[in-house]
């Protein structure tokens, strides 16, 4: 049982020191400036597109589910509100995260566990420079600035979606009222909940990603597997701190 | 980039009872004692995970001892952390096995990143120019004589080659040791023997310190027996008498553990019958 339980203890205390040193260089110089811009672009820009189909889909999606419960009660003229607080609270972060989690999770994880496996990570460290200020630092930064940022883009365009099908595709209400209702039902704590889930998935992401690319062994067989517990550690960590969060939020 | 030949020897690498136990019944390195003196090239030999890369990943702190005493240039480093260990690196070259290129940079981003990252050429915390350290990459590069590939990409060079960079990339910082992991394991003879004069040339040209892990009882009989010849541009034998053969020790390891040390003429002597496997028996030796 102890011996079952060692494994998941150590990945955890390594996770925790690895998010401490990450954190901690934040503010010691050397800066790598450069690999901080070019993270932002990997993740933020690059993964623009995407995130914006998901996130319009999933309010498109959304709207077309309500239309019929909403229609039994004769509601129908609330499914701007519950489109935007779904998104808003849930769906967006947690959508969001989970197609970055995918994308760049696994990017960084096989990109790492491949500089680790041919060397690259030890020349680094032999060469005078941390590879967790110069690897891990700027991803983790470039995460936290990007995932909420692109939350609110996919909130939005989910909301618009959500529109899209409410009002000119089946005439449920009108558009004043959908954007109307969308913008009073949102209160300070559906926002707050909404920017803070996204900080902590980037922190997830960034560095599940990391850790497992970093403590890759194996050869490029290592690189494969290191990618897809990646992936399948962060979905589910998004997942256990979103009902964590979640149910912080309830009772407030 | 030529030291002063005439200062006094000083202890550059001193391993003193060091062990390291991984989870396996049998220790990766069992109470290996030497030292390197400066000047000196040693030739370590051994048979694939008898711990000759972990020796050499020990004396540049990417793993930690699990008993013993290490000096590094005259300090005690045995218990130095990470970031005391940055600038102990940046003194010491490294060529790895497969080179250690970081292949996402160009050829010449490559060789100037120890001058890029270390704390060293660092000036009021900010760092040098790509163009501020180019002369030194291209020199650098010329020496290896891979001058026109600034431009490329690992992955556009040979093995051969990117091995050439992993020497310009160690030796760009002027290191006071220079640590060669296999520089010629699965290279042809003719690659080979290329790498094995570039570090001849360089111990010549820089009077440099180095280790030299291989499994090619050939390369340590060159480093030990030929000098570097600028004019004719090719190897030649040394005199007999020339301090270079003394300077020139041979190690041997088994199983984690230092089971020779000595000249050339004592391991070729030694009727132990896993060292004489990597000694030069008379009808080998290159004349």
């Amino acid at each position: 049982m102890l011996d079952w339980l060692k494994s998941p203890f150590l990945t955890f205390q390594e996770f925790v020191l690895l998010a401490g040193r990450a954190t901690v260089n934040v503010v010691r110089r050397p800066f790598y400036g450069q690999d901080l811009f070019l993270q932002m672009d990997t993740i933020g820009v690059g993964s623009l597109p995407i995130t914006v189909l998901i996130g319009f889909f999933s309010g498109v999606i959304m709207a077309l589910q309500m239309s019929r419960a909403l229609s039994q009660y004769g509601a129908t003229g609330q499914v701007g509100q519950i489109t935007a607080i779904t998104l808003v609270r849930e769906m967006g972060p947690v959508l969001t995260a989970l197609l970055i989690a995918g994308r760049n999770a696994s990017g960084i994880a096989s990109e790492l566990g491949s500089m680790k496996v041919s060397e690259q990570i030890d020349a680094m460290r032999a060469l005078g420079t941390d590879p967790v200020k110069k690897l891990v630092t700027p991803r983790l930064l470039a995460m936290c600035v990007t995932l909420p940022l692109l939350t609110i883009i996919a909130d939005f365009v989910g909301i618009v979606g959500g529109y899209m099908v409410a009002v000119p595709l089946l005439r449920l209400t009108t558009g004043s009222q959908y954007w109307n209702n969308a913008w009073r039902s949102l209160e300070y704590n559906d926002i707050a909940q909404g920017l803070i889930k996204p900080l902590l998935f980037a922190f997830i992401i960034a560095l599940v990603g990391c850790l497992y690319g970093m403590r890759t062994t194996g050869g490029t067989q290592g690189v494969g597997r290191a990618t897809t517990q990646a992936v399948v550690v962060a979905s589910v960590w998004i997942f256990i701190v979103t009902a964590l969060v979640t149910r912080i939020f309830v009772n407030l | 980039m030529a030291r002063n030949e005439a200062s006094a020897p000083r202890c550059i690498l001193k391993f003193e009872d060091v062990s390291l136990q991984f989870d396996q019944p049998r220790p990766a390195l069992d109470r290996v004692s030497f030292e390197i003196w400066s000047g000196e090239t040693r030739i370590i030999l051994g048979a694939a995970g008898s711990g000759k890369t972990v020796m050499m990943k020990i004396a540049l702190g990417l793993l930690k001892p699990t008993s013993g005493r290490i000096s590094v240039m005259g300090q005690e480093v045995t218990h130095f952390d990470e970031r005391q260990w940055y600038d102990v690196r940046s003194r010491i070259g490294v060529l790895f096995q497969e080179g250690g290129l970081f292949d996402s940079l160009t050829i010449e981003e490559n060789v100037a990143y120890p001058l890029l990252n270390q704390a060293r050429f660092m000036t009021a915390g900010k760092k040098p120019t790509l163009d501020s350290v180019r002369p030194d990459v291209q020199e650098a590069l010329n020496f290896v004589e891979l001058g026109n590939t600034l431009n490329k990409f690992p992955s556009e060079l040979s093995g051969g080659m990117r091995r050439r960079v992993g020497i310009a990339r160690g030796s760009v910082a002027d290191p006071d040791l220079f640590l060669y992991d296999s520089p010629t394991a699965g290279l042809d003879p003719i690659t080979a023997n290329t790498i094995i004069t570039l570090l001849i040339k360089d111990r010549e040209m820089r009077n440099s310190t180095a280790a030299i892990i291989t499994h090619r009882f050939q390369d340590g009989h060159l480093m030990a027996n030929f000098r570097y010849n600028p004019e004719k541009e090719c190897l030649e034998k040394l005199a007999a008498d020339s301090p270079i053969r003394e300077k020139t020790k041979f190690m041997v390891m088994k199983e984690g553990r230092l089971v020779f040390e000595g000249s050339e003429a004592e391991l070729d002597a030694c009727s132990d019958p896993y060292i004489s496997k990597f000694s030069m028996h008379p009808a080998r030796k290159v004349s």
